[in-house]
């Protein structure tokens, strides 16, 4: 309850338009300097977990799990991480090679997917595209587990139980998803252009790739950072599909040294530092892209 | 639809042109669909009333595998226990928690793009990487436990005491919100200033304003995030096998249903039980989103039933 009652700081719209007084700006000041210590404290206690993992990484064991707390690491080990790198039997550089490897393939495939089949249902009429759509968005309400014991099945009796193919086709899952907001775009999009294109004789995928296609870039890009995201943090999928180490991703990597190494947090707070960074930096690099995304694929429909 | 219609119509050649064309599109996400959906949907109702364990082909019998669920299995039993206690406080508390950092989002401030990336920072992090974070955060000798101490009061046990691990679950559960509060602030964004304006004129004070105007007109919003937490709740998974490790630790008090079904299926590949379970796993999540959806009538407010703010 306790967040509900901020909403009481955002002022009324219909302030008292009289400038110059010097209570009513002070006052003003006093609003604004109350919000962004409010905002402030909450970041605070949202980042400090990951500030501990941070900071975590950087200290020995013992400093860890020491009282009183020490905020800062003295001395700061950066060896930590070329300690993890190197850990016998668990090649960290490798899993992040095939966490890239996943999350990429995956990446491309749901862009290229969603783009596509998003374009059929928006702009195209064939018979059965309505009762298509609603099977489409009906398949998100699907528990994946349920899936997954046949479709292991299915893995297993192709041959490719343990290969690179299980988390890639089976990150896929989050197609209608993405299918669905880029749906949406689309529908946005002026028909003109379109029937213009028709006109004048362009194919259909030719009015797809070089018309609409880079009209829609900012959805494609929220949903290649989104698939990158979810599949990267993807465990259960490898933890069921995969068989060989060398083909572990860093999520499922690290739970295998946790469960292993349990004593050495050190480096373990190495590990996960490396399994959250390129997620960090991918988010900043198009963080001006999310809000939008989130809000078309909106709720209203 | 209205664009649609005020299309002008081509020939009949121009319209299956369309038509084939359309079905082009869509056919890499039909195959999609039918490989890997709709046909495990179909073969696991058919597992659920065999005996598989790879090795053989499946044997029939009926309707043993839900006999025993419903009479025979005291695991399953505290499996749905702690998963329905862990989803009776998980999702509520959440729901509340990014409403509330919604609300604080949508703020006017300097800089509140800023806050708004940091916010989303939590939701960055791996599952798993946030279940280790919090092993180390709530370990007996972590920085929860010597803050505990600071203050004078005992620290919970949180992975050695039954009664403290699903708490610290759902703690775990309500670090990253990032989603939900994206979701609720883009509601938060389609509710028209001029509504609170008029409130505003009318004497409603904030705290008015925010239970007749932008509560109501948020509950399309609420109903969307509940419904998805529920189904994602119910399917808890990588912080519970972090945490508790397969078997549930301590006491199987972080045993969830994933679990259960995980380990029938992919240790004892007892994948016809295991397909029972999850039949049931989902009927029991239809069955439960449908009572949302029954009650949503009665508390979500549409656009169409406006009443004058």
């Amino acid at each position: 309850m306790a967040h509900l009652s901020h909403s009481e700081a955002s002022p009324p719209l219909a302030e008292p338009a009289t400038p110059g007084l010097g209570r009513a700006r002070s006052q003003r000041v006093l609003v604004s300097l109350a919000r962004h210590l409010l905002l402030l404290a909450v970041t605070v206690v949202l980042l400090l977990p990951f500030y501990w993992m941070l900071i975590s990484a950087l200290k020995e064991t013992s400093q860890i799990f020491v009282q009183p707390i020490q905020w800062w690491p003295d001395p700061p080990r950066w060896d930590n991480f070329s300690r993890a790198l190197s850990y016998p039997g668990f090649p960290f550089l490798r899993f992040f090679g095939n966490s890239l490897f996943y999350a990429l393939s995956v990446t491309v495939g749901m862009v290229l997917m969603s783009a596509l089949v998003g374009y059929g249902f928006a702009r195209l009429r064939f018979p059965g595209r309505q009762v298509l759509f609603v099977c489409t968005l009906a398949t998100l309400m699907i528990p994946s587990i349920v899936t997954f014991i046949p479709t292991y099945v299915l893995f297993k009796q192709l041959g490719l139980l343990g290969s690179y193919w299980p988390p890639i086709l089976l990150g896929l899952r989050f197609s209608p998803f993405f299918i669905f907001m880029l749906r949406q775009f689309f529908l946005g999009v002026s028909w003109e252009l379109s029937d213009a294109a028709r006109v004048d004789g362009a194919s259909e995928l030719r009015i797809f790739w070089q018309i609409m296609l880079p009209l829609v870039r900012p959805a494609l890009i929220v949903v290649g950072v989104f698939s990158f995201l979810w599949t990267w943090h993807e465990f259960f999928i490898p933890l069921v599909y995969l068989t060989e180490r060398e083909q572990f991703p860093l999520a499922l990597g690290l739970f295998a040294f946790k469960n292993q190494r349990t004593v050495e947090w050190d480096l373990m707070m190495a590990a996960s530092v490396l399994a959250t960074l390129p997620l960090i930096v991918i988010f900043l690099c198009a963080q001006r892209y999310f809000l939008q995304g989130v809000s078309m694929t909106g709720i209203k429909g | 639809m209205a664009i649609l219609a005020t299309r002008r119509v081509g020939r009949g050649s121009m319209r299956r042109r369309e038509a084939i064309a359309g079905m082009l599109f869509v056919a890499p996400w039909v195959i999609y669909l039918l490989v890997f959906i709709a046909y495990p949907v179909l073969a696991v109702l058919y597992l659920s009333f065999t005996e598989y364990t790879i090795l053989e082909p499946p044997r029939l019998i009926g309707l043993d595998n839900y006999h025993r669920l419903l009479t025979n299995d005291p695991a399953l039993r505290i499996a749905v226990g702690n998963t329905i206690y862990y989803a009776l406080l998980a999702v509520p508390l959440r729901l509340l928690l990014a409403l509330g950092l919604a609300l604080l989002m949508n703020m006017r401030a300097r800089g509140i793009a800023v806050y708004r990336a940091l916010f989303y920072v939590p939701s960055l992090v791996p599952p798993v990487v946030g279940a280790i974070i919090f092993l180390v955060l709530l370990n007996p000798s972590g920085p929860v436990s010597g803050i505990f101490t600071a203050l004078g009061l005992p620290a919970p046990r949180w992975f050695s005491d039954p009664a403290w691990s699903k708490p610290a679950l759902i703690l775990l559960y309500l670090w990253p919100v990032g989603v939900e509060t994206l979701v609720f602030l883009a509601g938060l964004k389609e509710i028209p200033d001029s509504l609170r304006d008029a409130a505003a004129i009318d004497g409603a004070g904030p705290w008015q304003q925010f239970w007749r105007v932008t509560l109501p007109l948020l509950t399309p919003t609420i109903l969307f995030n509940l419904v998805i937490g529920v189904i994602y709740s119910f399917q808890v998974f990588d912080q519970a096998i972090v945490i508790g490790g397969s078997n549930g630790e301590p006491l199987e008090s972080t045993l969830m249903v994933m679990m259960h079904i995980y380990r029938h299926a992919f240790r004892y590949f007892a994948m016809g039980y295991a397909s029972a379970l999850g039949v049931v796993l989902v009927l029991a999540i239809l069955a439960l989103t449908l009572l949302i959806f029954g009650t949503a009538r009665r508390w979500v407010h549409y656009e169409a039933d406006e009443r004058g703010a």
